[in-house]
């Protein structure tokens, strides 16, 4: 029982997330044996990817000594689950998981996808890592970010809202502040 | 003779029109008068139309329609692109009333659609808008980034000057965007078709000064 405890306990997941794109250089990058061998020297065990519309499948491996449990699925409709028991997520730059990310909580590595055509999403990931909220990789680069990153020196993300917007929105209508 | 009255009459029609898109470019971006307020009777509420994108887009608007007031936006249109199941879903969860409609419209570019087809599908948005705006004749327009929503405001603004119906655009660039604006954001911003246009990030409020820095959504 306590043997299991144990287990349960030294299990550390890398979760990593395309949401519903196609971004298979990722998925290829955190498949070498470079990013894997760092990821196990930083104390993870397992590796689970979304893999979202690639067709890029990774090796499936049951992990043990010295080797990265991996496992894959398409998509999910429980991606906060998943997010939940991650102690590192490896995203693409969407905003939408860069946040939901954020907001879990969860230190964050984010890749930014080089092939799409009109290459805004960096901007977002830069922005975000100049202020120290999460790490910023390329495909290339993962496995040195994932080597030299130091998460304590992360800061948590603070989410905003909505009420500066909803306040002009209401004053320009004329609407009585409340 | 016909021809002096004939080109009288055209140029008296093209001033009128100039006069008015003059005038509607004037009033747009100013404030509308304050609305009937303590004790007396309640607020008209505005008929709104919310313009959702995909996935980030939908979520920062879905953060920002939990702080508006239900009962002065009402009754609310939600269009989606007609590729885009997600986004009315997530809309319809946060409606509780059925006064609110839901619809879809074919979008005028695809990510990573190049800019040269673009122009053939933004005709066909631009007439199937026109029919959804003129059906809808939304007083407020929000919207946040996606292509989507730029064939819709540009109805409305000749809706405006055409004196059809006066509704303010409200425009909220995505968080995604530090550095520069995405094309509908320019487009919109450039313009003046949005009354106000929002950023996230205070880079884009040095670059563009008419915009309002409002801080991050999410």
């Amino acid at each position: 029982m306590g043997d299991t405890e144990a287990t349960v306990k030294s299990k550390k997941t890398v979760f990593v997330t395309v949401g519903t794109t196609s971004f298979d250089a990722l998925i290829r990058a955190v498949d070498t044996q470079e990013v894997k061998a760092e990821l196990l020297r930083r104390g993870y065990t397992q590796l689970l990817v979304q893999m979202g519309r690639g067709s890029y499948i990774p090796t499936k491996s049951e992990g043990g000594d010295e080797t990265l449990a991996v496992d894959y699925f398409t998509f999910s409709s429980s991606i906060a689950d998943h997010l939940r028991a991650a102690s590192l997520v490896i995203s693409h730059a969407g905003s939408g998981s860069i946040f939901e990310t954020l907001r879990h909580g969860k230190p964050l590595i984010v890749v930014v996808n080089e092939d799409l055509m009109d290459n805004h999403q960096s901007e977002l990931a830069e922005e975000l890592a100049d202020r120290k909220h999460l790490y910023y990789a390329r495909t290339r680069t993962l496995h040195r970010v994932i080597a030299d990153m130091n998460l304590d020196s992360l800061i948590p993300y603070h989410p905003g809202d909505a009420t500066p917007v909803a306040k002009l929105i209401n004053q320009f209508l004329g609407f009585a502040d409340d | 003779m016909a021809c002096t009255v004939a080109i009288a009459l055209i140029i008296v029609t093209t001033t009128l029109i100039v006069a008015r898109l003059l005038y509607v470019l004037h009033r747009t971006g100013k404030p509308l008068k304050p609305r009937s307020s303590k004790g007396s009777a309640p607020q008209q509420p505005l008929s709104t139309l919310i313009v959702l994108g995909s996935g980030g887009h939908t979520a920062e608007m879905i953060n920002l329609l939990s702080v508006l007031q239900k009962d002065r936006f009402a009754p609310r249109f939600y269009i989606a692109a007609a590729t885009d199941n997600m986004s009315l879903q997530k809309a319809r969860l946060l409606e509780e009333t059925s006064s609110s409609q839901f619809m879809q419209i074919y979008r005028s570019r695809e990510v990573g659609q190049s800019y040269i087809t673009s122009v053939w599908t933004t005709l066909i948005a631009l007439a199937h808008g026109f029919w959804l705006v003129l059906r809808i004749r939304p007083q407020v327009i929000l919207c946040n980034g996606p292509g989507t929503c730029v064939p819709l405001c540009v109805i409305a603004f000749l809706f405006k000057i055409v004196g059809i119906r006066w509704s303010s655009v409200f425009y909220v660039e995505s968080i995604a965007r530090v550095q520069r604006l995405s094309l509908s954001g320019l487009l919109l911003y450039k313009f003046h078709i949005a009354d106000q246009f929002f950023v996230q990030w205070p880079q884009l409020q040095r670059k563009y000064p008419r915009a309002h820095y409002v801080g991050c959504l999410m």
